[in-house]
């Protein structure tokens, strides 16, 4: 059997139960696999612990994970924009767990690395380091902060050949290469699913080693959170 | 009179220099590529992964793959490079960025800075600033002198802090302070905003100060 499904909830049929933990590729609404978190929210899988930098905003993105309150647990760096979110944390609900975005970014790199653990200086004397080892390196001290993997990894690509090499568009890059490399079971959505041979090696961003399931999802909605422009001058 | 934000702002530029890499928080920050020096070569980072951001699109032209930070349509340049959240942080953590301008709520004067939560308050989340504020070699804060509580230049922060001894400068609406936050720990004002007094500092300023203004 090939990596390529027919649909989102074929490509996630089996991997999400209830406390099944899950990455999420995207910034904002940027680059964030919104098909195959539409086939989560199917499954009806509860107690569900997501890695993902932000939490959507209101019925987008993971916004449709809170709203049905299947989310028990968000490891998240900034959860700003999402009322839903704000109202199950203060009524104990949703337990939430702050990592500093470069933090969150090499753990999840560091978890598909094989690397179980690293030292920096982010949060040094802050209530990050609360409960942390710290070593000083130098002179200088730093925390340690252990490598981050999940059961299943969503993610968002441009294009992919049916191999599972992927190509990511402009600012939607973010997290999904490396969450990529840091699931149990990488499932990707694509918006160009191609022929092997159709994508120039030397320009792949995620070898198809990680990628384990594609679903192919054309004229994807691509969402903006804060739309801002310039007047166009006089012709 | 106290500068306005285009003003704070205008001062914070004339901190940049020839081929910098610069990471600008949102607020004011956002305000001080419109003062960049004419021909000036400054590439600014955004911590979602880009680097080399242009102003923001024409109406029309948005495109939802390209935004910076505070997720705003924005566009790219000839010189514009992606890359993933990790190779972002990786350039900031290594000391690669050159100089960081963001806002804050507080700042001790040993440069000690808090900006990301309030007790009693909905917490958002630190984002990137911790690690822009560990990683990156210069730090400039730029923000009003007080707040609708008090001064916000403390002797010791009461808000959960985003770093220890993390700011170099910083900007407010009445003057520029420095700090030397390796060395002796002390902080220095060193500019006034034409028509502010020294007695009023003093007065929207809780952190003891030296005083070396030129003219002073």
């Amino acid at each position: 059997m090939g990596k390529v499904f027919e649909n989102a909830r074929d490509a996630i049929d089996g991997l999400v139960n209830d406390g099944t933990t899950l990455m999420a590729g995207g910034f904002g609404l940027c680059g964030v696999p919104g098909a195959l978190i539409e086939a989560v929210k199917e499954t009806g899988a509860r107690n569900l612990t997501v890695i993902s930098n932000n939490a959507g905003v209101d019925g987008v993105g993971l916004g449709i994970l809170l709203e049905t309150r299947q989310i028990r647990k968000m490891i998240s760096s900034y959860v700003g924009e999402n009322k839903r979110f704000a109202q199950q944390y203060l009524s104990g609900e949703l337990e939430l767990e702050f990592n500093p975005q470069g933090t969150l970014a090499e753990r999840i790199r560091a978890g598909g690395a094989g690397v179980p653990a690293f030292y920096t200086r982010t949060g040094v004397g802050t209530v990050i380091a609360e409960g942390k080892e710290v070593r000083e390196f130098g002179g200088e001290k730093y925390l340690m902060e252990l490598g981050l993997r999940a059961d299943v990894s969503l993610v968002h690509a441009w294009k992919a050949d049916t191999e599972g090499n992927l190509v990511f568009r402009k600012a939607a890059r973010n997290f999904n290469p490396i969450m990529a490399t840091a699931g149990g079971v990488t499932v990707v959505q694509v918006e160009h699913l191609l022929e092997p041979g159709a994508l120039d090696p030397d320009s792949i961003h995620t070898p198809g080693i990680y990628v384990d399931r594609i679903v192919h999802v054309p004229n994807v909605a691509k969402h903006i959170e804060q739309r801002t422009v310039r007047k166009r001058p006089n012709a | 009179m106290p500068w306005t934000r285009d003003q704070i702002a205008a001062r914070a530029a004339k901190e940049l220099r020839e081929g910098l890499y610069v990471n600008l928080g949102i607020g004011i920050p956002t305000l001080v590529p419109n003062f960049i020096p004419a021909g000036m070569k400054v590439q600014l980072q955004s911590e979602n992964g880009m680097l080399g951001m242009g102003p923001f699109p024409y109406e029309g032209d948005e495109d939802a793959d390209v935004i910076n930070a505070g997720k705003q349509t924005i566009t790219e340049l000839p010189t514009t490079s992606y890359f993933s959240s990790a190779e972002s942080f990786a350039m900031i953590r290594g000391g690669h960025i050159d100089l960081s301008i963001l806002g804050a709520l507080q700042v001790a004067q040993n440069g000690d800075l808090a900006n990301w939560a309030i007790p009693g308050k909905i917490v958002k989340g630190m984002g990137g600033a911790m690690d822009l504020v560990a990683g990156v070699r210069k730090v400039i804060v730029v923000m009003e002198h007080v707040s609708k509580d008090g001064p916000k230049l403390l002797r010791d922060c009461g808000l959960p802090l985003t770093g220890s001894r993390v700011v170099d400068m910083v900007i407010t609406d009445l003057g520029v302070f420095q700090i030397d936050k390796i060395g002796s720990n002390v902080m220095r004002l060193v500019e006034i905003a034409d028509g502010v007094t020294l007695d009023e500092i003093k007065s929207k300023t809780e952190a003891t100060f030296d005083i070396r203004v030129a003219g002073n």
